[in-house]
């Protein structure tokens, strides 16, 4: 997947400003950034949610735009804040919806087997048939994870997955981002806020500061003292836990 | 399975019954016996009167609420239907332009401009709704109210500056004292109409998760949103031409349902359809038997139960949050309160 020269205009300002970027196969990537940096619009520019002003995103030898939507569908899935929680559905029926793509009305009995397994992926079995508006938050994310490995496609973005999540349900859900990767070789890239859950479960990082990439690479190569006050402008110092740099600002 | 399934079984029996029933009640009095011993006068009494009547009331029933049903998952608020969205006025709006510019107008003539202006309506309702983006979930059904009697206030005007208000009466109170063979058969384009609601139902489900996750999935948001809101609406205006305006039932039908099936069309539909069928014609029968032998419009009888109901779900609305009704289906079928309210806020 590339993306060149993209560029996004709010009122004639900006707010992505001619980004290219490649993004490496089966690897988690986060984007991190200031409020306001353009992070978010990518993911959305990637994913075809939002329409770009310029530029190309080449996916898979097509642009992204040239893609029928439900193909794509099937190759790569994106899971935002912006859904309706107020809607009664069950986790079952909700993991189910992964399957439209593929079968739309008529499910197979494949696809209820891929249901089943995303469920028991997502240790969700034992709340399959409660309604997720009585979930917790952490729940629902994870109800809402196992659509999207039901949706079984390659690429994952997520935007902000752990926003609203307290400190052990944020974790397991970066756990769970490693694990997408790890073990069932997504391309997983998601929008972050917390530097730290970034630099301990990426293999690149990719910051933005005003419309424009200030530094992508390994985590090695971006959670530098210099680099992040650059992009923060706050005094930062780097220390290596457990083989990662993990950075105090203050 | 069966539990679920028990449901469903129960209601659709209970119409049956009621059905029957109902086709026996009456100014003149029409037995079994007369029917099955040839009796021509009762059997036209059934085929002309009792029996259009009867068909024309299971059309309402399951059109208002399965069109209510659409437009409350589409627009991801429990307070939009017909009557809360201003597809009912418009759809009144447009029988008086029919009324104003083809005076000798027909049934389907009518129902033409009612088609037209109702779709047109619910659609500037709801991409109102969608621009302003309103936190408060009461805001939405409120500002359709709003709309609906800004549109029934010009329809107003209309009517009493081209002396029309005697005509439009008909239409503004829904009755079916007029649903008679020959001018009623409009109602049943409500059966096809249906039909294809079920056959949308998983892209419903998946448009009223979000504009992201329909995308996500491959479901084009715009069409389905605006082809949903198409057949809610023109169910709506087929039946407010024939039996004209019945509110509350596209409100309470799919929220009562929805407590103890949930929000999965595939798994509500039938039941919505069901219930809304049972409700408008346990209505219908209280109208015709309160002041015997003289009768109640069905609107004034569903407007007195429908309002309280109403008033009661947005009080519980309001007192358990955004969330949607937490009533949870139990192993016996019946209800209980809920264990955690409030719940996060995510």
């Amino acid at each position: 997947m590339f993306a060149r020269e993209l560029t996004k205009k709010y009122d004639g300002k900006a707010v992505v400003d001619a980004v290219s970027f490649e993004i490496p196969q089966k690897s988690v990537i986060s984007l991190i950034g200031p409020n306001g940096a353009g992070k978010s619009t990518v993911m959305g520019i990637l994913s075809r949610l939002i329409a770009r002003d310029g530029g190309q995103v080449d996916f898979e030898g097509k642009d992204i735009s040239r893609w029928k939507s439900k193909e794509l569908s099937k190759r790569l899935a994106i899971l935002t804040q912006h859904n309706n929680v107020q809607m009664k559905l069950t986790v079952r029926e909700l993991v189910t919806f992964g399957r439209f793509p593929y079968s739309g009305n008529h499910l197979t009995e494949e696809d209820r087997q891929i249901v089943s397994q995303a469920i028991r992926y997502m240790e969700l079995e034992e709340m399959e048939d409660r309604f997720i508006d009585e979930l917790s938050g952490g729940q629902r994310q994870r109800a809402y994870i196992a659509m999207v490995i039901a949706q079984d496609t390659e690429y994952i973005l997520l935007d902000e997955p752990t926003n609203n999540l307290d400190i052990y349900h944020a974790t397991n859900m970066m756990k769970i981002v490693r694990r997408l990767c790890d073990e069932l070789g997504k391309t997983v890239i998601l929008v972050l806020h917390e530097i730290n859950y970034a630099a301990f479960y990426s293999d690149y990082i990719c910051a933005f500061v005003d419309g424009k990439i200030a530094k992508f690479g390994t985590v090695e190569e971006v959670m530098t003292k210099e680099t992040l006050s650059q992009i923060y402008h706050v005094d930062f110092e780097i220390m290596h836990i457990k083989g990662k740099p993990l950075s105090i600002y203050y | 399975m069966l539990r679920n399934h028990l449901f469903t079984v129960l209601l659709a029996v209970l119409l049956a019954v009621l059905s029957v029933f109902s086709l026996f009640v009456g100014v003149i009095d029409l037995n079994l016996s007369a029917i099955f011993s040839g009796d021509l006068e009762a059997l036209e009494l059934l085929l002309i009167s009792r029996l259009p009547r009867l068909l024309a009331i299971l059309c309402t029933g399951v059109g208002m609420s399965v069109a209510g049903l659409i437009m409350q998952q589409l627009c991801m608020n429990k307070f939009v239907s017909p009557t809360t969205g201003a597809t009912i006025s418009s759809a009144q709006f447009g029988i008086l332009l029919a009324l104003l510019f083809m005076p000798g107008s027909t049934l389907w003539g009518r129902a033409l401009f009612a088609f037209t202006t109702a779709v047109l309506g619910t659609w500037i309702f709801v991409w109102f709704i969608q621009r302003i983006q309103f936190k408060d979930v009461v805001m939405v059904p409120l500002v359709g109210i709003m709309f609906g009697n800004v549109i029934g206030g010009i329809t107003n005007y209309l009517a009493y500056k081209y002396e029309m208000t005697q005509a439009l009466s008909s239409w503004l109170v829904g009755h079916f004292s007029l649903v008679l063979r020959g001018r009623y058969e409009l109602v049943y384009l409500v059966v096809p109409l249906v039909i294809l609601a079920f056959v949308f139902a998983n892209h419903f489900n998946i448009v009223g998760m979000g504009k992201d996750f329909s995308k996500n999935l491959g479901v084009p948001y715009n069409l389905v949103l605006f082809m949903g809101l198409t057949i809610a609406a023109m169910i709506t205006a087929s039946v407010v031409v024939v039996v004209g305006s019945i509110s509350y039932i596209g409100l309470i039908v799919p929220n009562v349902v929805a407590m103890f099936k949930g929000d999965k069309i595939r798994g509500t539909l039938v039941d919505t359809a069901l219930f809304g069928a049972v409700f408008v014609l346990v209505c219908d029968m209280i109208g015709r038997v309160v002041i015997f032998p003289y009768e109640l419009p069905i609107e004034l009888i569903v407007g007195i139960l429908g309002s309280l109901l109403f008033i009661g779900l947005l009080f519980y609305r309001l007192r358990h949050g955004r969330k949607a009704i937490r009533l949870k289906p139990m192993g016996s079928g019946c209800a209980t309160p809920p264990t955690t309210a409030g719940g996060e806020t995510i």
